[in-house]
Protein backbone atom coordinates (compact mmCIF):
# COMPACT_ATOMS: atom_id res chain seq x y z
CA UNK A 1 0.00 0.00 0.00
CA UNK A 2 1.48 3.51 -0.94
CA UNK A 3 -0.42 6.59 -1.15
CA UNK A 4 1.62 10.01 -1.68
CA UNK A 5 -0.90 13.00 -1.29
CA UNK A 6 0.83 16.14 -0.93
CA UNK A 7 -1.01 18.28 1.71
CA UNK A 8 -0.32 21.59 -0.14
CA UNK A 9 0.12 23.09 -3.49
CA UNK A 10 2.64 24.30 -5.05
CA UNK A 11 6.03 23.16 -5.50
CA UNK A 12 8.38 22.31 -2.59
CA UNK A 13 12.02 22.89 -1.96
CA UNK A 14 13.05 19.53 -0.92
CA UNK A 15 15.07 19.99 2.83
CA UNK A 16 15.85 16.88 2.92
CA UNK A 17 15.53 13.59 0.58
CA UNK A 18 16.64 9.93 1.22
CA UNK A 19 16.40 7.95 -2.45
CA UNK A 20 16.51 4.44 -2.08
CA UNK A 21 18.40 4.46 0.69
CA UNK A 22 19.66 0.33 1.93
CA UNK A 23 21.14 -0.88 4.68
CA UNK A 24 22.62 -3.63 5.96
CA UNK A 25 24.50 -4.72 9.02
CA UNK A 26 25.83 -7.97 8.18
CA UNK A 27 22.70 -10.64 7.15
CA UNK A 28 20.49 -8.05 8.89
CA UNK A 29 18.69 -5.64 6.10
CA UNK A 30 18.19 -3.15 8.10
CA UNK A 31 16.47 -0.66 5.67
CA UNK A 32 15.64 -2.16 1.67
CA UNK A 33 15.15 0.97 -0.76
CA UNK A 34 13.62 3.55 1.83
CA UNK A 35 12.43 6.59 -0.31
CA UNK A 36 11.54 9.79 1.27
CA UNK A 37 11.57 13.52 0.77
CA UNK A 38 10.65 15.91 3.14
CA UNK A 39 10.06 19.31 2.15
CA UNK A 40 11.07 22.81 3.52
CA UNK A 41 9.04 23.40 6.37
CA UNK A 42 7.38 20.52 6.15
CA UNK A 43 6.89 17.86 9.15
CA UNK A 44 6.67 14.29 8.69
CA UNK A 45 5.91 11.68 11.09
CA UNK A 46 7.19 8.03 10.78
CA UNK A 47 5.22 5.25 12.71
CA UNK A 48 6.81 1.35 13.11
CA UNK A 49 6.95 -1.15 15.17
CA UNK A 50 9.94 -1.77 16.76
CA UNK A 51 13.48 -3.07 14.23
CA UNK A 52 11.28 -1.14 11.48
CA UNK A 53 14.81 0.69 10.66
CA UNK A 54 13.33 4.19 12.45
CA UNK A 55 16.27 4.81 13.33
CA UNK A 56 18.60 3.92 11.06
CA UNK A 57 16.85 5.73 8.97
CA UNK A 58 17.03 8.71 11.11
CA UNK A 59 20.96 7.94 11.42
CA UNK A 60 21.82 8.35 8.02
CA UNK A 61 19.58 11.13 7.52
CA UNK A 62 21.37 12.79 10.07
CA UNK A 63 24.97 11.80 8.13
CA UNK A 64 25.37 9.74 11.92
CA UNK A 65 25.67 6.78 9.36
CA UNK A 66 26.80 6.07 5.80
CA UNK A 67 23.68 3.71 3.76
CA UNK A 68 25.26 0.46 2.17
CA UNK A 69 23.28 2.60 -0.97
CA UNK A 70 21.30 5.12 -1.87
CA UNK A 71 21.69 9.38 -1.66
CA UNK A 72 20.92 11.63 1.50
CA UNK A 73 20.86 15.18 0.36
CA UNK A 74 19.80 18.08 2.53
CA UNK A 75 18.72 20.75 0.95
CA UNK A 76 20.12 19.11 -2.73
CA UNK A 77 23.70 19.22 -1.65
CA UNK A 78 25.41 15.93 -0.80
CA UNK A 79 25.87 16.34 2.94
CA UNK A 80 29.03 13.85 2.86
CA UNK A 81 30.86 15.98 0.45
CA UNK A 82 29.46 19.04 2.54
CA UNK A 83 30.02 18.45 6.34
CA UNK A 84 29.01 22.45 7.10
CA UNK A 85 25.54 21.48 5.62
CA UNK A 86 24.92 19.31 9.56
CA UNK A 87 24.92 22.73 10.94
CA UNK A 88 21.19 22.66 9.66
CA UNK A 89 20.29 19.36 11.69
CA UNK A 90 19.35 19.00 15.23
CA UNK A 91 18.81 15.98 16.38
CA UNK A 92 17.18 14.16 19.67
CA UNK A 93 18.09 10.59 19.87
CA UNK A 94 17.25 7.76 22.10
CA UNK A 95 20.69 8.79 23.77
CA UNK A 96 20.91 12.34 25.40
CA UNK A 97 23.93 13.28 24.00
CA UNK A 98 24.63 15.57 27.73
CA UNK A 99 27.81 15.28 29.82
CA UNK A 100 26.05 14.38 32.95
CA UNK A 101 29.90 16.03 34.52
CA UNK A 102 28.57 18.99 33.19
CA UNK A 103 25.72 21.36 34.63
CA UNK A 104 22.50 21.89 31.96
CA UNK A 105 23.69 25.18 30.72
CA UNK A 106 27.36 24.13 30.31
CA UNK A 107 25.82 21.43 28.09
CA UNK A 108 23.65 23.94 26.01
CA UNK A 109 26.88 26.48 25.61
CA UNK A 110 29.31 23.72 24.78
CA UNK A 111 26.53 22.74 22.02
CA UNK A 112 25.97 26.24 21.01
CA UNK A 113 29.42 27.28 20.76
CA UNK A 114 30.77 23.94 18.69
CA UNK A 115 27.94 25.05 16.07
CA UNK A 116 29.50 28.43 15.79
CA UNK A 117 26.45 30.60 17.71
CA UNK A 118 27.79 34.06 18.00
CA UNK A 119 25.14 34.79 20.84
CA UNK A 120 25.80 31.46 22.19
CA UNK A 121 25.21 32.25 26.11
CA UNK A 122 21.99 33.96 25.08
CA UNK A 123 20.92 31.18 23.16
CA UNK A 124 21.52 28.54 25.70
CA UNK A 125 19.32 30.51 28.57
CA UNK A 126 16.69 31.14 26.26
CA UNK A 127 16.54 27.47 25.29
CA UNK A 128 17.00 26.32 29.16
CA UNK A 129 13.94 28.82 29.41
CA UNK A 130 11.82 27.27 26.72
CA UNK A 131 12.22 23.55 28.14
CA UNK A 132 11.39 24.78 31.61
CA UNK A 133 15.22 24.55 33.14
CA UNK A 134 15.93 27.40 33.78
CA UNK A 135 16.18 27.40 37.85
CA UNK A 136 18.12 24.11 37.33
CA UNK A 137 20.65 25.22 34.56
CA UNK A 138 23.35 25.38 36.97
CA UNK A 139 22.97 22.11 38.15
CA UNK A 140 24.87 18.99 37.19
CA UNK A 141 23.03 16.66 34.70
CA UNK A 142 23.56 13.47 36.45
CA UNK A 143 21.44 14.99 39.62
CA UNK A 144 18.43 15.56 36.66
CA UNK A 145 15.46 12.94 36.24
CA UNK A 146 14.71 11.15 33.22
CA UNK A 147 12.46 13.52 32.29
CA UNK A 148 14.17 16.48 32.74
CA UNK A 149 16.98 15.14 31.04
CA UNK A 150 15.14 14.61 28.38
CA UNK A 151 13.93 17.95 28.27
CA UNK A 152 17.94 19.33 28.21
CA UNK A 153 18.49 16.87 25.54
CA UNK A 154 15.43 18.63 23.20
CA UNK A 155 17.27 21.94 24.27
CA UNK A 156 20.28 21.17 23.10
CA UNK A 157 18.93 19.66 20.04
CA UNK A 158 17.19 23.25 19.15
CA UNK A 159 20.26 25.51 20.72
CA UNK A 160 21.64 26.43 17.35
CA UNK A 161 18.50 27.42 15.70
CA UNK A 162 18.52 24.16 12.84
CA UNK A 163 16.70 24.30 10.27
CA UNK A 164 15.76 20.40 10.32
CA UNK A 165 15.02 18.51 13.27
CA UNK A 166 15.21 15.29 13.37
CA UNK A 167 13.59 13.46 16.46
CA UNK A 168 13.61 9.77 17.29
CA UNK A 169 11.06 9.20 19.67
CA UNK A 170 11.19 12.36 21.70
CA UNK A 171 8.43 11.69 23.90
CA UNK A 172 10.04 9.03 25.59
CA UNK A 173 10.41 9.72 29.60
CA UNK A 174 8.23 13.22 29.69
CA UNK A 175 6.08 13.64 31.37
CA UNK A 176 2.34 14.76 30.39
CA UNK A 177 2.94 18.42 30.90
CA UNK A 178 6.66 18.47 29.66
CA UNK A 179 5.22 16.69 26.74
CA UNK A 180 2.72 19.32 26.20
CA UNK A 181 5.10 21.89 26.62
CA UNK A 182 7.31 20.25 24.11
CA UNK A 183 4.11 19.75 21.51
CA UNK A 184 3.54 23.66 22.09
CA UNK A 185 6.78 24.41 21.24
CA UNK A 186 6.78 22.05 18.28
CA UNK A 187 3.55 23.42 16.90
CA UNK A 188 5.52 27.27 17.00
CA UNK A 189 8.20 25.66 14.55
CA UNK A 190 5.83 24.00 12.41
CA UNK A 191 6.02 25.44 8.95
CA UNK A 192 9.04 27.50 9.53
CA UNK A 193 11.61 24.18 10.73
CA UNK A 194 11.45 20.60 8.32
CA UNK A 195 10.76 18.19 11.13
CA UNK A 196 10.92 14.49 10.63
CA UNK A 197 9.29 12.73 13.75
CA UNK A 198 9.63 8.64 14.66
CA UNK A 199 6.98 7.71 17.28
CA UNK A 200 5.15 4.86 18.66
CA UNK A 201 2.06 7.30 19.44
CA UNK A 202 -0.15 7.74 16.23
CA UNK A 203 -1.88 10.34 17.94
CA UNK A 204 0.92 12.96 18.62
CA UNK A 205 2.51 12.30 15.26
CA UNK A 206 -0.79 12.62 13.35
CA UNK A 207 -1.42 16.09 15.37
CA UNK A 208 2.32 17.11 14.69
CA UNK A 209 3.17 16.84 11.03
CA UNK A 210 2.05 17.76 7.22
CA UNK A 211 2.21 13.70 6.43
CA UNK A 212 2.73 10.08 7.76
CA UNK A 213 4.67 7.74 6.58
CA UNK A 214 4.89 4.17 8.18
CA UNK A 215 7.95 1.82 7.85
CA UNK A 216 7.79 -1.64 8.57
CA UNK A 217 11.00 -4.11 8.06
CA UNK A 218 13.32 -1.39 5.86
CA UNK A 219 10.58 -0.75 3.68
CA UNK A 220 8.24 1.95 3.27
CA UNK A 221 4.85 0.20 3.39
CA UNK A 222 2.66 3.77 3.83
CA UNK A 223 2.78 7.28 3.22
CA UNK A 224 0.08 9.49 2.91
CA UNK A 225 -0.51 13.65 3.75
CA UNK A 226 -2.96 14.37 6.89
CA UNK A 227 -5.47 15.00 4.81
CA UNK A 228 -5.97 11.50 4.07
CA UNK A 229 -7.23 10.23 7.07
CA UNK A 230 -7.75 10.88 10.94
CA UNK A 231 -6.05 9.10 13.65
CA UNK A 232 -8.41 6.08 13.44
CA UNK A 233 -7.72 5.53 9.89
CA UNK A 234 -4.02 6.20 10.47
CA UNK A 235 -4.46 3.35 13.33
CA UNK A 236 -6.06 1.14 10.65
CA UNK A 237 -3.61 1.67 8.29
CA UNK A 238 -1.49 0.88 10.86
CA UNK A 239 -2.29 -2.11 12.24
CA UNK A 240 -2.88 -3.68 8.19
CA UNK A 241 0.50 -2.60 7.66
CA UNK A 242 2.44 -4.24 10.81
CA UNK A 243 0.06 -7.06 10.40
CA UNK A 244 -2.50 -6.91 13.97
CA UNK A 245 -5.52 -5.86 15.07
CA UNK A 246 -6.38 -2.55 15.05
CA UNK B 1 34.21 28.48 13.38
CA UNK B 2 37.84 28.21 13.77
CA UNK B 3 39.28 24.79 14.09
CA UNK B 4 41.86 26.34 16.83
CA UNK B 5 38.51 27.15 18.75
CA UNK B 6 36.80 24.56 18.13
CA UNK B 7 39.89 22.03 19.82
CA UNK B 8 39.69 25.09 22.32
CA UNK B 9 36.13 24.03 22.99
CA UNK B 10 36.68 20.27 23.27
CA UNK B 11 39.67 20.89 25.41
CA UNK B 12 37.72 22.89 28.19
CA UNK B 13 34.86 20.41 28.03
CA UNK B 14 37.42 17.65 28.88
CA UNK B 15 39.63 19.97 31.40
CA UNK B 16 36.62 20.82 33.36
CA UNK B 17 34.89 17.37 33.50
CA UNK B 18 38.57 16.10 34.96
CA UNK B 19 38.99 19.30 37.56
CA UNK B 20 35.52 18.14 38.54
CA UNK B 21 35.45 14.35 38.54
CA UNK B 22 39.61 14.19 38.89
CA UNK B 23 39.39 10.39 37.84
CA UNK B 24 41.83 9.98 35.46
CA UNK B 25 44.86 12.42 37.05
CA UNK B 26 44.32 10.63 40.55
CA UNK B 27 44.55 7.54 39.07
CA UNK B 28 47.35 7.99 36.41
CA UNK B 29 49.20 9.45 39.01
CA UNK B 30 49.01 6.87 41.83
CA UNK B 31 49.87 4.36 40.03
CA UNK B 32 52.83 5.96 38.54
CA UNK B 33 54.21 6.55 42.20
CA UNK B 34 53.31 3.22 42.94
CA UNK B 35 55.34 2.09 39.61
CA UNK B 36 58.32 3.85 40.81
CA UNK B 37 58.70 2.66 44.04
CA UNK B 38 57.78 -0.92 43.15
CA UNK B 39 60.51 -0.80 41.15
CA UNK B 40 63.04 0.67 43.40
CA UNK B 41 62.69 -1.83 45.69
CA UNK B 42 62.81 -4.34 43.50
CA UNK B 43 66.23 -3.29 42.26
CA UNK B 44 67.32 -1.57 44.93
CA UNK B 45 70.10 0.46 42.64
CA UNK B 46 73.40 1.82 43.57
CA UNK B 47 73.97 5.05 42.62
CA UNK B 48 75.85 3.86 39.19
CA UNK B 49 73.04 1.53 38.54
CA UNK B 50 70.11 4.23 39.09
CA UNK B 51 71.55 5.86 36.27
CA UNK B 52 71.55 3.33 33.80
CA UNK B 53 67.93 1.96 35.47
CA UNK B 54 66.25 5.49 35.78
CA UNK B 55 65.43 6.02 31.73
CA UNK B 56 63.92 2.72 31.84
CA UNK B 57 61.77 2.83 35.06
CA UNK B 58 60.67 6.23 33.87
CA UNK B 59 59.44 5.17 30.38
CA UNK B 60 57.83 1.85 31.56
CA UNK B 61 56.03 3.88 34.41
CA UNK B 62 54.75 6.17 31.86
CA UNK B 63 54.02 3.57 29.33
CA UNK B 64 51.86 1.77 32.09
CA UNK B 65 50.56 5.04 33.90
CA UNK B 66 49.01 6.78 29.59
CA UNK B 67 46.97 3.46 29.66
CA UNK B 68 45.15 4.38 32.58
CA UNK B 69 44.09 7.35 31.47
CA UNK B 70 43.88 6.78 27.66
CA UNK B 71 41.47 4.09 28.25
CA UNK B 72 39.07 6.78 30.20
CA UNK B 73 39.50 9.37 27.75
CA UNK B 74 36.83 7.96 25.44
CA UNK B 75 34.38 5.98 28.33
CA UNK B 76 33.60 9.99 28.86
CA UNK B 77 32.23 9.85 25.38
CA UNK B 78 30.64 6.64 25.35
CA UNK B 79 28.11 6.54 28.06
CA UNK B 80 25.50 9.04 26.40
CA UNK B 81 26.78 8.56 23.18
CA UNK B 82 28.45 11.92 23.15
CA UNK B 83 30.62 10.85 20.42
CA UNK B 84 27.76 10.70 18.08
CA UNK B 85 27.28 13.70 19.22
CA UNK B 86 30.34 15.43 18.70
CA UNK B 87 29.82 13.33 15.04
CA UNK B 88 26.95 15.99 14.16
CA UNK B 89 28.71 19.49 14.21
CA UNK B 90 29.92 20.91 11.16
CA UNK B 91 33.26 20.37 11.23
CA UNK B 92 36.24 17.98 10.36
CA UNK B 93 36.23 14.89 12.75
CA UNK B 94 40.00 15.17 12.90
CA UNK B 95 39.00 17.80 15.30
CA UNK B 96 38.30 15.57 18.09
CA UNK B 97 40.93 13.59 17.57
CA UNK B 98 43.11 16.69 18.25
CA UNK B 99 41.24 17.81 21.49
CA UNK B 100 41.38 14.22 22.88
CA UNK B 101 44.86 13.91 22.11
CA UNK B 102 45.57 17.38 23.87
CA UNK B 103 43.95 16.44 26.95
CA UNK B 104 45.39 13.05 27.21
CA UNK B 105 48.48 14.84 26.82
CA UNK B 106 48.20 17.60 29.20
CA UNK B 107 47.36 14.97 32.02
CA UNK B 108 50.17 12.43 31.01
CA UNK B 109 52.41 15.59 31.48
CA UNK B 110 51.08 16.41 34.98
CA UNK B 111 52.20 12.93 35.83
CA UNK B 112 55.09 13.81 34.42
CA UNK B 113 55.80 17.10 36.45
CA UNK B 114 55.17 15.34 39.34
CA UNK B 115 56.70 11.80 38.64
CA UNK B 116 60.35 12.99 37.70
CA UNK B 117 60.85 15.01 40.86
CA UNK B 118 59.98 11.86 42.93
CA UNK B 119 61.73 9.53 40.86
CA UNK B 120 64.78 11.89 41.11
CA UNK B 121 64.78 11.13 44.90
CA UNK B 122 63.85 7.68 44.88
CA UNK B 123 66.87 6.67 42.84
CA UNK B 124 68.88 9.53 43.85
CA UNK B 125 69.48 10.61 40.45
CA UNK B 126 70.40 14.42 40.01
CA UNK B 127 67.69 15.78 37.44
CA UNK B 128 67.98 19.95 37.88
CA UNK B 129 71.16 20.14 35.20
CA UNK B 130 69.12 18.37 32.58
CA UNK B 131 65.80 19.54 32.49
CA UNK B 132 65.80 21.42 29.39
CA UNK B 133 66.54 18.54 27.53
CA UNK B 134 64.76 16.00 29.39
CA UNK B 135 61.56 18.02 29.12
CA UNK B 136 61.96 18.13 25.89
CA UNK B 137 62.59 14.26 25.22
CA UNK B 138 59.58 13.74 27.29
CA UNK B 139 57.30 16.20 25.25
CA UNK B 140 58.30 14.36 22.01
CA UNK B 141 57.44 10.88 23.25
CA UNK B 142 54.56 11.81 24.96
CA UNK B 143 52.84 13.29 22.38
CA UNK B 144 54.05 10.17 20.65
CA UNK B 145 52.31 7.89 22.89
CA UNK B 146 49.18 9.56 23.08
CA UNK B 147 49.28 10.00 19.16
CA UNK B 148 48.61 6.50 18.94
CA UNK B 149 46.74 5.85 22.19
CA UNK B 150 44.22 8.59 21.74
CA UNK B 151 43.64 6.34 18.43
CA UNK B 152 43.11 2.57 19.77
CA UNK B 153 41.28 4.13 22.72
CA UNK B 154 38.46 5.08 20.48
CA UNK B 155 39.16 2.40 18.16
CA UNK B 156 38.57 -0.02 21.59
CA UNK B 157 36.09 1.69 23.74
CA UNK B 158 33.38 0.35 22.29
CA UNK B 159 34.59 -3.21 23.16
CA UNK B 160 34.10 -5.05 25.96
CA UNK B 161 37.67 -5.85 26.47
CA UNK B 162 39.22 -2.15 25.62
CA UNK B 163 40.80 -2.46 29.26
CA UNK B 164 43.07 -5.45 27.75
CA UNK B 165 42.80 -4.35 23.77
CA UNK B 166 43.94 -0.92 24.21
CA UNK B 167 47.43 -2.25 25.71
CA UNK B 168 47.36 -5.25 23.65
CA UNK B 169 47.53 -2.58 20.39
CA UNK B 170 49.80 0.11 22.02
CA UNK B 171 52.77 -1.53 23.34
CA UNK B 172 53.85 -2.96 20.14
CA UNK B 173 53.14 0.38 17.68
CA UNK B 174 54.75 2.61 20.69
CA UNK B 175 57.99 0.37 21.17
CA UNK B 176 59.93 2.88 18.67
CA UNK B 177 58.54 5.80 21.19
CA UNK B 178 59.59 3.83 24.23
CA UNK B 179 63.12 2.64 22.90
CA UNK B 180 63.76 6.38 21.18
CA UNK B 181 62.92 7.66 24.87
CA UNK B 182 65.32 5.30 26.63
CA UNK B 183 68.21 6.08 24.82
CA UNK B 184 67.84 9.25 24.55
CA UNK B 185 66.68 9.93 28.37
CA UNK B 186 70.25 8.13 29.06
CA UNK B 187 71.73 9.61 26.80
CA UNK B 188 71.11 13.25 28.39
CA UNK B 189 71.45 12.16 31.97
CA UNK B 190 75.01 10.57 31.23
CA UNK B 191 75.99 13.28 29.96
CA UNK B 192 76.66 12.16 26.18
CA UNK B 193 77.28 14.58 23.17
CA UNK B 194 74.15 15.59 21.49
CA UNK B 195 75.33 13.67 18.46
CA UNK B 196 74.57 10.48 20.24
CA UNK B 197 71.37 11.94 21.42
CA UNK B 198 70.30 13.45 18.32
CA UNK B 199 69.11 10.19 16.41
CA UNK B 200 66.74 9.29 19.44
CA UNK B 201 65.39 12.63 19.22
CA UNK B 202 64.50 12.39 15.28
CA UNK B 203 63.39 9.01 15.48
CA UNK B 204 60.71 10.80 18.26
CA UNK B 205 59.95 13.68 15.74
CA UNK B 206 59.34 11.53 12.86
CA UNK B 207 56.97 9.05 15.00
CA UNK B 208 55.06 11.66 16.18
CA UNK B 209 54.34 13.87 13.10
CA UNK B 210 53.38 10.33 11.50
CA UNK B 211 50.85 9.49 13.75
CA UNK B 212 49.33 12.75 14.60
CA UNK B 213 48.60 13.73 10.50
CA UNK B 214 47.76 9.45 10.39
CA UNK B 215 45.50 10.07 13.53
CA UNK B 216 43.78 13.16 12.29
CA UNK B 217 42.89 11.65 9.27
CA UNK B 218 41.71 8.78 9.51
CA UNK B 219 40.16 9.28 13.04
CA UNK B 220 36.49 9.85 10.90
CA UNK B 221 36.74 6.20 9.84
CA UNK B 222 37.89 5.00 12.88
CA UNK B 223 34.57 6.18 14.74
CA UNK B 224 32.28 5.35 12.11
CA UNK B 225 29.42 3.53 12.66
Amino acid sequence: MRAYIPSRGGVWVQALAVRDITKSFGPVRALRGVTLTVARGEALAIFGPNGAGKTTLLKIASTLMRPSSGQVLLFGADPSQAPHLRRLIGMVSHHSYLYPGLTGLENLLFTARLYGCSDAEARAEAMLAAVGLAGRGGDLVRTYSRGMTQRLSIARALVHDPQILLLDEPYTGLDRSSAAAFTELLMAMRGSRTIVLTTHSIEQGVALSDRVAILVDGVVAYEAGNGAGDVRTIERVYAECVGVPA
Amino acid sequence: MSALAVVRQLLWKDLLLELRTREILTAMTVFAMLVAVVFNFAFSPSPQDALRLLPGMLWVTLAFASTLGLSRSFVLERDQQCLEALRLFPFDPGLIYAGKLLSNLLALLAVEILLLPALAVIAGVPLLGHIGALAAVLLLGSVGLVAVGTLFSAMSVNTRIREVLLPVLLFPLAAPVLISGVRSTLGILAGRPWADVLPGVRLLVAFDVIFVVVGYLIFEYVVEE
